[in-house]
């Protein structure tokens, strides 16, 4: 096992299911000559070839549409869109098109493509660079939607959406690339539509995805130095399919849950989280299920104000502590 | 037949084919199907008054010349995409006339399985990958059809038929650019019929005359007469040929003109009876039934028995929509996904999430 960054996990993964499988290629801007704008795809046009690593136009939908048409004559294109952000250009193209196609015509050609895309707010980019739109994607039936947080789930998860025969976007975030940890060895493909409790606890589930995740496991880690509060994290991984069972039975343990997400509040992912938790675990819920989400702007460039709409390790810990007081059990947790 | 130098393609009513026999012979056949599309297409417009049809329903009358002349040009190999207005080529493509009926009327024998209705007919066998009912979403997908030949070095062409008002979209400038910049062995076929939904070609297209937008790209194009099945096929096989010889994409543009509105249910209010009956005075099929007795290739005669045994294959499509069965509904969650996948809700609407109380 290797300790590697995240980026590192996804270019290597990259570049091993290329010599595995002839049908795969990438596509996107500046993928190749510039080697990709997060180096993802470093190197891999000197070794494959313009044929296999595609250098694109500046355009998002017929690029993307191209990949679904390649991939309904069974080719395995994974396509880097460059930011979420931009992958709204090519929103009729993936929701329209790549989600459809499998169903519309009564399963006569499936469409086994990968987008990439990097989400993630903050780094002063202002309104359109600073968006988790993650929410169209996971919304659409015959999407699958995977967002790993780590490394290990990095290669993990590209490895099954690679090889799965449905469209899959694939949600990177800026602030993981350089996150390290350790990376399994060998062709270890995950399961997409399987979320990772990632901590064990018992007072409260805290549930997140991508970046998030992290700072739920970073404040789980100081809940428990500093009071003696003992927080399970569920990393969702998967946002479509969402793995109701393993947060409901998370919920169950702890009777309380605090959901993350970097997205807009109203109609968000921990919206349906909070929901579904509702409708598995009512009799086990000890408070209402609270939320930690952005503030619902468009956001700001200035520091000031891009750091008050972004959800913190300090809002978490905030939520934690008015979710535990609302029952009492702050002290217990403390025990 | 074709223009390449910008002139307006001048329509004639009655055309005089040459009479060669196997002339006489591709005429018969064009004539037969030509045929088909037109009554196919009339007894849907009745099944849809009928509400046997539901959802949208668009139809090829007037077109049928075009239809056919490229059908004609493409071989098995080839793939096809269309937009929504597509019965006509699924038809002539080689689906199954019963099969096609039958998912017009949404039942599980239809060739889409019911999963996809008159603007989503799809065929793997006959290699025709949907008709798209979004304007021009098929453009982009066809384009990468035809890097997937490429890929792989194959030798099949890509046809690509949309409706004039797709030349102003975004993935229409992204696709031609795309298909010439990475030499793409596609036919771009305009089916300009003069009229997106109301919205005539010279009310909302710049340059009215389509096939010129090619030149931004450097791809070569051509205009032709729409309603001279030959013209559109000698066309069309330039065309293909230059794609498939050549690898490299082509632009046409096929005149012609609608006789009904721009679904079944659309009244074309907005059209003049002078402008309907211009269109009506270049039916195609009517054209081709003139010149064919004209030259003395059939008499009056034989042409009413081909148009009796279309309608006896009409009447059979008919019949075996009615009697195949509606989806099962413990199908409903069979085609979500190509590849099983965990936790994948499969509730119907009333369903709780969790059971109760569990």
């Amino acid at each position: 096992m290797a300790v590697m960054s995240y980026r590192q996990a996804l270019h290597d993964t990259l570049r091993a299911e290329m010599l595995r499988d002839p049908d795969v290629f990438l596509m996107g801007e500046e993928i190749g000559r510039f080697e990709g704008s997060y180096k993802i795809t470093a190197g891999l046009l000197d070794e494959f070839g313009p044929k296999r690593v595609r250098d694109t136009p500046i355009a998002e939908e017929g690029f993307t549409g191209a990949a679904v048409g390649a991939a309904m004559l069974g080719l395995r294109p994974v396509v880097e869109i460059m930011t979420i952000n931009f992958s709204l250009l090519a929103l009729d193209q993936i929701v329209n098109h790549a989600a459809k196609i499998y169903g519309m015509f009564g399963g006569q050609k499936s469409v086994p493509m990968v987008i990439r895309t990097p989400g993630g707010g903050g780094q002063q980019l202002a309104a359109t660079h600073s968006q988790n739109v993650e929410l169209f994607y996971a919304f659409t039936p015959g999407l699958k939607v995977v967002a790993p947080s780590s490394p290990a789930d990095a290669k993990a998860l590209l490895l099954a959406s690679i090889r799965d025969n449905d469209p899959v976007l694939f949600l990177e975030n800026l602030a993981l690339y350089n996150t390290k940890g350790e990376v399994p060895d060998g062709d270890v493909a995950g399961e997409i539509g399987r979320a990772a409790v990632t901590r064990e606890g018992t007072d409260i589930t805290l549930v997140a995805y991508s970046r998030m995740a992290h700072v739920a496991l970073q404040v789980a880690e100081k809940l428990a130095a500093d009071e003696g509060i003992s927080a399970e994290v569920v990393d969702l991984r998967s946002l479509r399919p969402l793995d109701r069972p393993t947060i409901i039975e998370s919920v169950k343990k702890t009777s309380c849950a605090v959901v993350l997400e970097d997205d807009w509040l109203t109609y968000g992912i921990g919206a349906e989280v909070a929901a579904s938790i509702s409708d598995g675990a009512f009799d086990y819920l000890d408070a209402p299920v609270r939320r930690v989400a952005m503030a619902e702007v468009p956001l700001p460039y200035a520091k000031s104000l891009e750091l008050a709409a972004l959800p913190s390790a300090n809002d978490v810990v905030t939520a934690v502590h008015q979710t535990l007081d609302a029952v009492g059990r702050r002290s217990v947790g403390a025990h | 037949m074709t223009t390449k130098g910008g002139s307006n393609v001048a329509t004639t009513s009655r055309r005089r084919p040459a009479r060669s026999a196997k002339n006489s012979e591709e005429l018969l056949g064009y004539y037969r199907q030509m045929l088909l599309v037109r009554r196919f297409e009339e007894r849907t417009a009745q099944a849809y008054t009928e509400a046997k049809i539901g959802g949208y329903c668009h139809l090829n009358l007037g077109e049928e010349a075009t239809v056919v002349g490229l059908m004609a040009a493409i071989e098995e190999r080839d793939y096809l995409f269309t937009n929504y207005r597509d019965h006509g080529y699924a038809l002539i493509r080689g689906m199954d006339p019963g099969r096609v009926m039958a998912e017009l009327y949404g039942r599980q024998d239809g060739v889409s399985k019911g999963w996809g209705g008159s603007m989503h007919l799809f065929d793997t066998d006959v290699r025709q990958l949907g008709g798209y009912g979004i304007v021009g979403g098929q453009l982009p997908l066809a384009a990468g059809a035809a890097l997937a030949v490429s890929y792989r070095d194959g030798d099949e062409v890509v046809m690509c038929q949309m409706g004039d008002g797709t030349t102003n979209i975004g993935a229409f400038h992204e696709t031609l650019n795309m298909a010439t910049l990475w030499d793409l062995p596609i036919v771009f076929v305009v089916v300009n019929n003069h009229l997106g939904m109301g919205t005539t070609v010279e009310m909302s297209s710049a340059e009215p005359e389509l096939y010129k937008r090619a030149s931004a790209y450097r791809m070569e194009s051509a205009r032709v007469d729409g309603n001279d099945v030959i013209a559109v096929r000698d066309a069309a096989k330039v065309a293909v040929e230059r794609a498939r010889k050549e690898q490299k994409p082509y632009l046409l543009e096929t005149v012609s003109g609608r006789l009904k509105g721009h679904s079944v249910v659309d009244p074309a209010a907005y059209r003049s009876k002078d402008e309907v009956e211009a269109v009506r005075a270049q039916d195609p099929v009517a054209a081709l039934h003139d010149a064919l007795v004209d030259g003395k290739v059939a008499d009056a005669d034989q042409l009413a028995e081909v148009d009796a045994e279309v309608h006896r294959i009409v009447k059979a499509a008919v019949e075996f929509a009615e009697k195949s069965p509606a989806p099962e509904v413990s199908s409903l969650f069979d085609y979500t996904y190509a590849s099983p996948v965990p936790n994948d809700s499969r509730r119907l609407p009333a369903d709780p999430l969790f059971p109760v109380g569990a």
